[in-house]
């Protein structure tokens, strides 16, 4: 398999980006048949399997421009913890409700940026991509901004910990933005995206959610980068072990 | 659904109804257009504690499989429905009124399926 530093640029970037869908997939699933209500375990699962489909989608053109002869399949189930090159974000833990909730509301308000700038991508495979991934992405904002609000101006309590949820996750939020040198080659060439004019809009976009939700906008000095080179918390490798387990227990499992 | 229980003179009123919505979502009914020209259709209900929340859940349980490009949710409360023990004044009068049903016309062949 083709490592990271080897890996082509147009096949690295996209990998970054289906890892961050599949991994927040993999953590959206842990709530299944946990949610609050049956109604909300079900819009969790259609949550998740959206970014599901959008790493299959990614990581299979990773796969073509990758190395001959890998799979989507290869990259989800046989990379180990460092050759993953997610957001730190998308793989913290779940905790409670309003901690889900504060990192939907983060990711999705980038990811609306993103995808939207990444449909004039030049490459018309990634540009595709990014127009279906967008419209899910305004329903994906649409739900959680709305739990945000309703949990801020809630009760004490949910209001208490919804704030706590924000400040929590604050320190993941730089990283969206922070470019390498692979960003900056493949936004030059027009294929990828500049990300740093993504982070005024959404700071406007999670500003206003977290306003009407009565909340206070975190202003966390202490930001972790590291995810884009591998360089992830503790939590990823406990996530890879459960969701690998099955494939690497049984390799080249089908059904 | 609220009901209030008979009390003791100087004793509390038992607070069933602030019970009920501090432990479980009101219920809505949804109605979902498959399609432009046709008219909404009962699909079942949802739990919601509001009308935002109520159309995003009826999304999702209800529209995933693509069934409609419309929704219409309605707090189940806010129906009013013919009691079924009624059936007998309420319907049954209707039963021998076949002149009703257009059935006695000769329809042209030239109109085709009506």
């Amino acid at each position: 398999m083709t490592t990271r530093l080897t890996r082509r640029p147009v096949s690295a970037f996209t990998l970054r980006h289906g890892d961050d869908n599949l991994i927040l997939a993999q953590r959206l699933a842990e709530w299944i048949s946990r949610a609050p209500e049956l109604e909300e375990d079900i819009a969790l699962a259609n949550v998740a399997l959206d970014h599901l489909g959008v790493s299959q989608l990614l990581l299979t053109y990773a796969a073509e421009t990758g190395a001959a002869g890998e799979t989507d399949d290869d990259l989800a189930f046989l990379r180990s913890e460092r050759e993953f090159s997610n957001l730190l974000l998308v793989e913290q833990p779940n905790g409670d409700f309003a901690v889900t909730m504060a990192r939907q509301l983060l990711f999705d308000a980038y990811q609306l940026g993103f995808w939207e700038g990444l449909s004039a991508s030049k490459d018309e495979m990634l540009a595709a991509i990014s127009a279906k991934a967008l419209k899910e992405s305004g329903y994906h904002f649409r739900h959680s901004a709305g739990w945000v609000i309703r949990l801020g101006d809630g009760t004490d309590e949910s209001h208490t910990r919804m704030q706590a949820g924000l400040d929590s996750m604050w320190r993941f939020t730089e990283e969206m933005f922070a470019m390498d040198d692979l960003d900056r080659e493949l936004a030059a060439s027009g294929v990828g995206v500049d990300l740093a004019p993504l982070e005024d809009p959404w700071r406007n976009r999670v500003g206003s959610v977290i306003e009407e939700a009565t909340l206070t906008v975190p202003s966390d000095p202490f930001q972790r980068i590291g995810g884009r080179s591998g360089e992830h918390t503790e939590h990823l490798g406990h996530l890879l072990t459960e969701m690998q387990w099955l494939q690497r227990t049984h390799p080249g499992l089908d059904w | 659904m609220t009901y209030s229980v008979p009390t003791a003179p100087g004793e509390q009123e038992a607070e069933v109804a602030a019970d009920v919505e501090q432990h479980g979502w009101q219920l809505w009914e949804v109605f979902v257009r498959q399609k432009r020209g046709l008219a909404h259709v009962h699909a079942g209900s949802i739990h919601a504690p509001d009308a935002e929340t109520a159309l995003q859940n009826a999304r999702d349980v209800y529209t995933r499989r693509v069934e409609g490009t419309s929704l219409w949710v309605v707090p189940s409360t806010e129906i009013t429905a013919s009691n079924p023990d009624d059936v007998d004044t309420m319907f049954e009068p209707f039963a021998d009124k076949p002149y009703r049903h257009p059935t006695f016309y000769d329809i042209p062949e030239e109109v085709g399926h009506m």
